[in-house]
């Protein structure tokens, strides 16, 4: 049987998911010396943007696999197990607007609806509906902070951690949607036929 | 010119068609042997009645016929095979034993290669109660894999009882369990810890239920448990115990094990295999659906995927 395999997420979970697998005694220093190499067989470790773990989690291509809340939430269909929240990376999702007007008010009241840039248009369309207010999702896949300032949008839902990047684009925080932090994810059929391995795994994470 | 099938449904071309084909006979072959007779319902049906079976998984494909009437295209087998027994067999002796091959139609959300449509291959045992039912089935799902050439696969087995179980013997009332459940469903055992905590179970209590629902492995995990959960798993068991050697092999206990549709009422089961990601089978007791048709008999059946099964076969020969 090949060896037990994890996707690692890239970008800003990867450093502390590589010093986390390291402290609970698996090699990672050839990941970290090899920015552009994706695969590490002998390893069994596989590297990819946070939002393609779910799906590789899932269809079994990683058995095992470390990605946000926040992925999940908007990825809440993909049958994946969510073993345990490894504590890492932990940011907000918020719903933010220009700072020195409320336009996000302005049109609800003026409007009935309000326009929501995104990169999470799940999560941001739950939110709105679950707090009964009528939204037009604009679906952005980078610089969100660019919508309302440009008026593509009057409001953005997206993630933050210090909330520095909205400070310096002149956004304010109006609402918080959820935390996220990074969890430990396990394919449904790894889960059940590799319990050895994955159990291992689990309690060393959780004797940490 | 392209003239594209729906996404979700797939022409068979013949090397395909002779491999599906060579499978779905053995599988058959295997049922009928066993005294499970072959069946065939319409793949349309009255949709109140296909709801009826109140599975979760709503019919997708609706019309209305000349008269009015809504038309559904059934989402599984058992539904269809539960109105049979129940109203067609009328002051006969069960048990009955019920095979089939044939197709249901689901959603699909886009660009998760879910079929539409899909062939499957199962057995209902009706009016055979646990555990000597359940026993049976199982057997036959380990049958049929062996006569077809699969090798390493496993079954997942489990309770769809044990949860409620465990929340009741904590002191919470059924009508607030349904949080737990769905987290459950859900598979995130994160938000299930944190739904437990929210009933006001301590934290050590919370961690003696989720350590049992994330408790998976062989026969020992059962011996393993503390005194009060042993009576939830005793069910499963018993079980366990009426399956002969090589069946037993197969199974992997999975405590936390959850199939999704709604009218399972006690042992519940995946056929798993280590070269895809996915079950390629499943089923389970639902000992209450057959009364919803009007004739109270316990039951159990499964189904296996033929693509899948198809797909594993493939990924052992690689």
């Amino acid at each position: 049987m090949r060896k037990l395999r994890i996707a690692v997420p890239r970008g800003a979970l990867m450093a502390e998911t590589l010093d986390l697998l390291e402290s609970v005694g698996i090699d990672t220093a050839e990941v970290r010396t090899n920015d552009r190499k994706l695969l590490f067989a002998d390893l069994g470790i596989i590297t990819m943007r946070p939002s393609d773990v779910p799906t590789y989690v899932e269809s079994g291509a990683a058995d095992i696999g470390i990605t946000g809340k926040d992925v999940l939430a908007e990825q809440s269909s993909k049958s994946v197990y969510e073993l345990l929240d490894l504590g890492l990376g932990a940011c907000t999702m918020v719903v933010a607007t220009i700072a020195d007007d409320d336009s996000m008010e302005e049109a609800l009241r003026h409007l009935g609806v309000v326009r929501v840039a995104t990169k999470y248009p799940r999560t941001a369309a739950k939110h709105f509906e679950q707090t009964g207010r009528q939204v037009e999702i604009v679906e952005v896949k980078g610089s969100v902070e660019l919508a309302p300032l440009t008026g593509l949008a009057e409001a953005i839902v997206d993630l933050t951690a210090t909330g520095t990047t909205l400070r310096e684009n002149g956004l304010v925080v109006r609402e918080e949607i959820g935390r996220s932090t990074a969890r430990l994810i396990a394919n449904p059929v790894a889960y059940r036929t590799r319990v050895t391995e994955i159990d291992a795994l689990l309690e060393r994470l959780r004797a940490r | 010119m392209i003239f594209p099938t729906p996404s979700g449904t797939r022409d068979v071309l013949p090397e395909e068609m002779r491999e599906l084909r060579a499978i779905s006979e053995r599988l058959l072959g295997v049922f009928t042997d066993a005294g499970y007779g072959e069946i065939y319902t319409p793949a349309i049906e009255y949709e109140d009645v296909l709801q009826l079976g109140a599975t979760g998984v709503d019919p997708a494909y609706r019309v209305f016929d000349e008269r009015g009437n809504v038309l559904a295209l059934r989402q599984d087998m058992t539904v269809p095979i539960a109105r049979v027994a129940a109203t067609r067999y009328e002051g006969v002796e069960p048990p009955f034993r019920f095979c089939y091959m044939a197709h249901s139609y689901r959603a699909v959300q886009p660009h998760r290669g879910q079929m539409r449509e899909f062939l499957q291959a199962g057995v209902e045992l009706i009016g055979a109660p646990a555990p000597e039912g359940t026993a049976e089935t199982l057997t036959m799902i380990a049958r049929s894999l062996d006569a077809i050439g699969l090798a390493d696969y496993s079954i997942a087995l489990g309770s769809s009882a044990l949860l409620g179980a465990l929340l009741r013997g904590f002191g919470v009332d059924d009508e607030r369990h349904a949080p737990v459940l769905q987290e459950l469903a859900m598979r995130d055992f994160v938000s299930l810890g944190q739904a437990l905590l929210d009933l006001g179970l301590s934290p050590k209590d919370e961690r003696f239920i989720a350590d049992i629902l994330q408790t998976r492995g062989g026969p020992e995990v059962l011996s393993d448990l503390p005194g009060e959960a042993e009576q939830s798993v005793l069910g499963l068991r018993q079980v366990y115990e009426r399956l002969s050697e090589d069946v037993a092999g197969r199974i992997v206990f999975d405590l936390g094990l959850n199939r999704g549709l709604g009218y399972y009422t006690g042992a519940i089961f995946e056929v798993l295999h280590p070269s895809l990601g996915a079950p390629i089978g499943g089923g389970g007791r639902y000992d209450d659906l057959l009364a919803r048709f009007g004739r109270d008999l316990p039951a159990v059946g499964f189904a296996l995927g033929v693509d899948m099964v198809h797909l594993a076969i493939a990924g052992q020969e690689q």
